[in-house]
C-alpha cells in the first residue's frame, strides 16, 4: 500500500517535470470561454499547434469574477494573459497595475466604434439588447420609452452580480443621461424580475415567464443557427444599443512574456477570430476574411453604438445603481 | 469515575473538528478582513438589506415550521403504502440546485405556469408570485420538508409505550396533545425554526430571483455586491460577520426557548394511535399529506418533465461531471458523518449547558456562513502555498461536508444523548471504553442518524456549486457546474436534462444512506 502510494507521487512528479520540458502559458478567462462549446477547446488546439508550448486555460465565474480573483493573487498570478474582462471593468484593472501594454498595432479592428487603449486588446464585441419571440411579440418596443408603455414584461440581472445587468445600467445612463431615473420608474412595472446572472433571466424566458429578456442582438443567431428556430428576435432601439467589447491583457510579471506576446498576436488572426461567432455568439473584432456565419445576416442592426469610455464607465456606475436602487426599490 | 478514565477518544476528536469548522468559517472571514485596503462602515442599502433578510426569514421560518407541524403529525399517525417513498421523495426540493427549483416552481406557480394556465381556463387573471411573497414561498418549497422531518422525528421519539398507557386512560387527541404532543412540540420547535432561519438568512439567488427587484436585496448579495461591484474586502467581510451574528442571536434565542425532555425511555416500538381511529381525523390527515405532496411534488414533476427530452442528448462530459459530483458527495458524506460523530460525543462529553451549547454552537457556524466569504478567504489562505486549481475537488467535498454538519449534528447530538442515557450506566459498568464502546454501544444504536445525515450530506453535496467557482478546475467541472455551463451555452434543453439527472442521483444517494440506516429498524 505505501510503496504504492510513493510510487504513485513518484510518478505525479515525474509527469509535472514531463510538462514543464515544454514551456507553460497561463490564460484566465472566464466560465463559459473554457467549456466545451466555448471557443477555449479550438483555440487552444490552434495556439499550440504554432508555439510549441502548453496553452493552459485558467476559469473563474465571468468577467468581474476574473477581475476579483486576479486581483486577489495580485503580482504572484500565474496568469500570463486574462482575457474576459470588458470595457466596463478596465479602469479598475488597469488601476492594479497587474497589466502591461501590449505594444500592438491598432488600426484594423471592424468594431462600431473607434477603441483605442494600450493595456486592453479587444478580440471581440457584441450589442446589449431584448430578445424576444415574434410569435408572443408581434409589436416589438422601439425604444425604453415605448418598452415602458406597454405592458410587456422583462426580465434582467442585476447589475451587482451581472455583466449584462451592468451593461443596462450604462446604456439607460448613456442614452438618457439625467433622465435615466425617470426611465427606471417608468420600467418598473414590466421589470418581472432581477435575477443573480444571465442563465437564470434567459432560463426564464424560454420558459414563457416573460415577453423579453436583457441579452444580446447575437443571441436570435444562437436559436436560428444552432436550432433552426428563427422565431427569436432583437429588438432594435431608436435609443442606440450599448456596446460590450471584451479584452485580452498580458500581465506584467508574466514568466512567459514572449509566449504571450504571441498569443496577444494570436488573438487578433483569423484563426483566432473565426471560432467567436458560433462559439462565443459575438461579433469578433477583426472580420476573418470568410465573413461572419450564415444566419447572422438576419441579426439587427443598431443605427447608433452606445458605449462609455473606461474612465467614464468606472465614474458613472456607482452614482447609476444608486439610481437603479432608488428607482426600482419604491 | 468511570467514564474519567477514557475521555481523550470522547474529547479530541471533537475539539478537532470544532476548531477546523471555526477555521473555515471565523477563520476564512479573518484571511478576507486582513486583505482589506480599507474599512467602510455599513451604508443604509446594506441596512436596508439586513432588514429584509431579517423579515423574509423570520416569516419563512415561521411558516414553515407551522405547515409542518399538521403534516408531520399526519404522516406521525399514518401507515400506507409508498409512506416511506413519500417522505424520501419529500426531501427533494431541499437538495435540489437553486436555478433547477427556481425554474420548477415558476413552471408552477409562475406567470406561464400550470396554476395560471388553470386559472386563465376559468377566465382568473395569471398568477403574479413576484415579490416577498414569492420569496416566501419559495423558502417554504425548500424548507417544508426538513421542517416536517425535523419535527417527525419529534414525534417519533415518543416512546409507544406513552401511546399505549394514553389510550388505556381513555385520552382523546386533544389529551394527548397536551400531556405528549405539546412539550415535544416545545422541545422540537425552536431548534426547527433556527435551522430554517439561519438557511433562509444566507439565502440570495432565490430571493433576487423570486423578488421581483432590489428590494429583495439579502446580505448575501450585499456580500456579492463588495466582492465584485466594488472590490471591498473589509466591507465583505464585515457583512459576513453581520450575518454571523443574526444567526448567532437566532441560536442564541432557540437554545433559551428549548426546554430539554425529561422521561423515562421506551423501548422504541411503531406507535399505534388509537386516538386517531376516527374517519374525520383520518380524512384530515389524507387531506394534509395530499397537499403537502402536491405542492412538494408538482415543481418536481415539472422539472422531471421538462428535463426529459434533454435527457437523451446528454454527453460524455457530463456523465464525467456526474461521475467526480458523485465521488465529492460520498467524500463529503464521509468527512461530515466523522465531524459530527467526533462533536456529538464531544458534545455529550462536556459538562455543562454553556460548554455543551458553544461547542454544538461552532458546529451550526457553516450555515451561517457565505459561501463566497469561504471560498475568497480559503482561496487568499492557500494561494501562495498551492495551486487552489489543483485542489478544487477536494476543497468542494470539505466545504459541502461543512455545509451539512448542522443538519448532521441536529440528528445525532440528541441521538448519541438518548444512547448515552439509556445504557451508558451499563457500558461503564461493562467497563466499554474508546472504541469497543463506539463500536458496540453506539454505531450499531446510530445507524438511522448516520444514515440521515450521511444521506443529506450527500444529496446537498450533489447540488451545491458552492465555491468551486473560484477553485473550478476547466477540466474537471461538477454536475452542477457543469449544467451551468450547458445554460451559458444557450443550451438549455440540456441543461434541464442535467438537472433531472442532478435530482435523480441525488435523490438515490440520500435513499441509499438513509435506507441503509434503516435496515433492520423495525425489529
Amino acid at each position: 500500500m505505501k510503496s504504492t502510494l510513493i510510487a504513485t507521487g513518484l510518478l505525479a512528479l515525474a509527469s509535472t517535470a514531463q510538462a514543464q520540458e515544454k514551456p507553460v502559458l497561463t490564460v484566465y478567462t472566464y466560465d463559459s470561454f473554457v467549456a466545451e462549446w466555448g471557443p477555449g477547446p479550438q483555440i487552444e488546439a490552434a495556439f499550440e499547434a504554432g508555439c510549441g508550448c502548453d496553452l493552459q486555460l485558467v476559469s473563474a465565474g465571468d468577467g468581474a469574477a476574473l477581475l476579483a480573483r486576479v486581483r486577489l493573487e495580485g503580482a504572484r498570478t500565474d496568469a500570463d494573459v486574462v482575457l474576459g474582462l470588458d470595457t466596463n471593468l478596465t479602469a479598475a484593472a488597469a488601476e492594479t497595475g497587474i497589466f502591461a501594454p501590449h505594444g500592438l498595432d491598432l488600426a484594423e479592428f471592424d468594431m462600431p466604434v473607434d477603441y483605442q487603449d494600450n493595456i486592453f486588446l479587444p478580440y471581440d464585441w457584441g450589442y446589449f439588447a431584448f430578445v424576444y419571440d415574434q410569435k408572443t411579440v408581434p409589436n416589438p418596443p422601439e425604444s425604453f420609452e415605448e418598452l415602458a408603455a406597454s405592458d410587456l414584461k422583462v426580465v434582467i440581472q442585476d447589475p451587482r452580480s451581472s455583466t449584462p445587468g451592468l451593461g443596462l445600467l450604462l446604456w439607460i445612463k448613456a442614452a438618457y443621461g439625467d433622465r435615466a431615473p425617470e426611465i427606471w420608474e417608468a420600467l418598473s412595472d414590466n421589470i418581472l424580475t432581477v435575477t443573480k446572472g444571465w442563465s437564470e433571466s434567459y432560463g426564464m424566458f424560454l420558459a414563457g415567464e416573460a415577453d423579453m429578456v436583457l441579452s444580446y442582438t447575437t443571441s436570435p443567431a444562437y436559436h436560428l443557427i444552432a436550432e433552426d428556430d428563427a422565431s427569436k428576435a432583437a429588438a432594435k432601439f431608436n435609443e442606440g444599443h450599448y456596446l460590450q467589447i471584451e479584452v485580452a491583457a498580458k500581465v506584467a510579471s508574466s514568466d512567459q512574456s514572449d509566449l504571450a506576446d504571441q498569443f496577444m498576436e494570436f488573438v487578433l488572426t483569423e484563426e483566432f477570430q473565426k471560432t467567436i461567432p458560433e462559439t462565443n455568439w459575438m461579433y469578433p473584432a477583426v472580420m476573418p476574411s470568410t465573413g461572419l456565419p450564415e444566419g447572422f445576416e438576419t441579426l439587427i442592426t443598431p443605427e447608433t453604438a452606445l458605449l462609455y469610455s473606461a474612465g467614464e464607465a468606472a465614474e458613472i456606475r456607482e452614482e447609476a445603481l444608486q439610481e437603479w436602487l432608488t428607482a426600482l426599490s419604491r | 469515575m468511570a467514564d474519567r478514565a477514557q475521555p481523550l477518544i470522547r474529547f479530541w476528536p471533537g475539539f478537532g473538528a470544532a476548531a477546523l469548522v471555526a477555521a473555515l468559517t471565523l477563520g476564512t472571514v479573518l484571511a478576507v478582513a486582513l486583505r482589506a485596503e480599507g474599512w467602510a462602515g455599513l451604508t443604509p442599502s446594506d441596512w436596508a438589506a439586513v432588514r429584509f433578510t431579517l423579515l423574509q426569514a423570520l416569516l419563512s421560518a415561521a411558516i414553515s415550521v407551522a405547515l409542518a407541524v399538521p403534516v408531520a403529525r399526519a404522516l406521525a399517525r399514518r401507515r400506507f403504502r409508498g409512506r416511506s417513498l413519500l417522505v424520501t421523495l419529500l426531501g427533494a426540493p431541499f437538495i435540489l440546485p437553486v436555478i433547477v427549483a427556481i425554474l420548477g416552481l415558476l413552471a408552477v406557480f409562475g406567470r406561464n405556469g400550470l396554476f395560471s394556465y388553470l386559472f386563465g381556463t376559468i377566465g382568473l387573471p395569471a398568477i403574479d408570485i413576484y415579490g416577498l411573497h414569492g420569496v416566501v414561498l419559495a423558502h417554504v418549497f425548500f424548507n417544508l420538508p426538513l421542517a416536517t422531518r425535523l419535527i417527525l422525528q419529534g414525534w417519533l421519539a415518543i416512546p409507544a409505550e406513552r401511546f399505549r398507557l394514553a389510550a388505556s386512560l381513555g385520552f382523546a387527541s386533544d389529551d394527548i396533545a397536551r400531556v405528549l404532543e405539546r412539550p415535544m412540540l416545545r422541545n422540537v420547535l425552536p431548534g426547527a425554526f433556527m435551522v430554517i432561519f439561519v438557511i433562509c438568512t444566507t439565502s440570495f439567488a432565490v430571493a433576487l430571483a423570486l423578488g421581483g427587484g432590489p428590494k429583495a436585496t439579502t446580505v448575501e448579495l450585499a456580500i456579492y455586491q463588495a466582492f465584485r461591484f466594488e472590490f471591498d474586502l473589509g466591507k465583505a467581510a464585515l457583512l459576513a460577520l453581520v450575518q454571523f451574528t443574526i444567526c448567532t442571536v437566532a441560536a442564541g434565542l432557540a437554545l433559551w426557548a428549548h426546554v430539554p425532555e425529561a422521561g423515562a425511555p421506551g423501548l422504541d416500538r411503531a406507535v399505534e394511535r388509537w386516538d386517531a381511529r376516527g374517519s374525520g381525523s383520518r380524512w384530515l390527515d389524507a387531506a394534509l399529506i395530499t397537499l403537502a405532496a402536491l405542492f412538494l411534488l408538482l415543481p418536481l414533476a415539472m422539472v422531471t418533465v421538462h428535463g426529459v427530452p434533454g435527457m437523451a442528448g446528454l454527453g460524455n462530459s457530463v456523465a464525467l461531471a456526474a461521475g467526480r459530483s458523485v465521488l465529492v458527495a460520498l467524500a463529503a458524506a464521509l468527512v461530515t458523518v466523522v465531524l459530527a460523530l467526533a462533536l456529538a460525543f464531544a458534545v455529550q462529553a462536556v459538562r455543562g449547558t454553556i460548554g455543551k451549547g458553544v461547542l454544538e454552537g461552532i458546529g451550526y457556524l457553516a450555515i451561517a456562513a457565505s459561501p463566497l466569504v469561504i471560498g475568497t478567504g480559503l482561496f487568499i489562505v492557500l494561494f501562495p502555498l498551492l495551486d487552489p486549481v489543483s485542489v478544487a475537488l477536494p476543497i468542494t467535498a470539505l466545504v459541502n461536508a461543512l455545509m451539512s454538519l448542522p443538519f448532521a449534528l441536529r440528528a445525532l447530538v440528541p441521538a448519541v444523548a438518548q444512547v448515552e442515557h439509556q445504557f451508558g450506566q451499563l457500558a461503564d459498568s461493562l467497563s466499554l471504553h474508546g472504541w469497543a464502546r463506539l463500536r458496540h454501544l453506539y454505531l450499531p444504536r446510530l445507524r438511522r442518524p448516520v444514515g440521515f445525515a450521511a444521506g443529506l450530506a450527500a444529496a446537498l453535496s450533489m447540488g451545491d456549486l458552492g465555491v468551486i467557482a473560484l477553485f473550478a478546475d476547466p477540466e474537471a467541472a461538477t454536475l452542477p457546474l457543469q449544467m451551468y455551463r450547458l445554460m451559458a451555452a444557450y443550451r438549455m434543453d440540456e441543461a434541464a436534462g442535467a438537472g433531472l439527472l442532478l435530482l435523480v442521483l441525488s435523490l438515490s444517494l440520500f435513499w441509499l444512506f438513509d435506507r441503509g440506516g434503516r435496515i433492520d429498524a423495525d425489529t
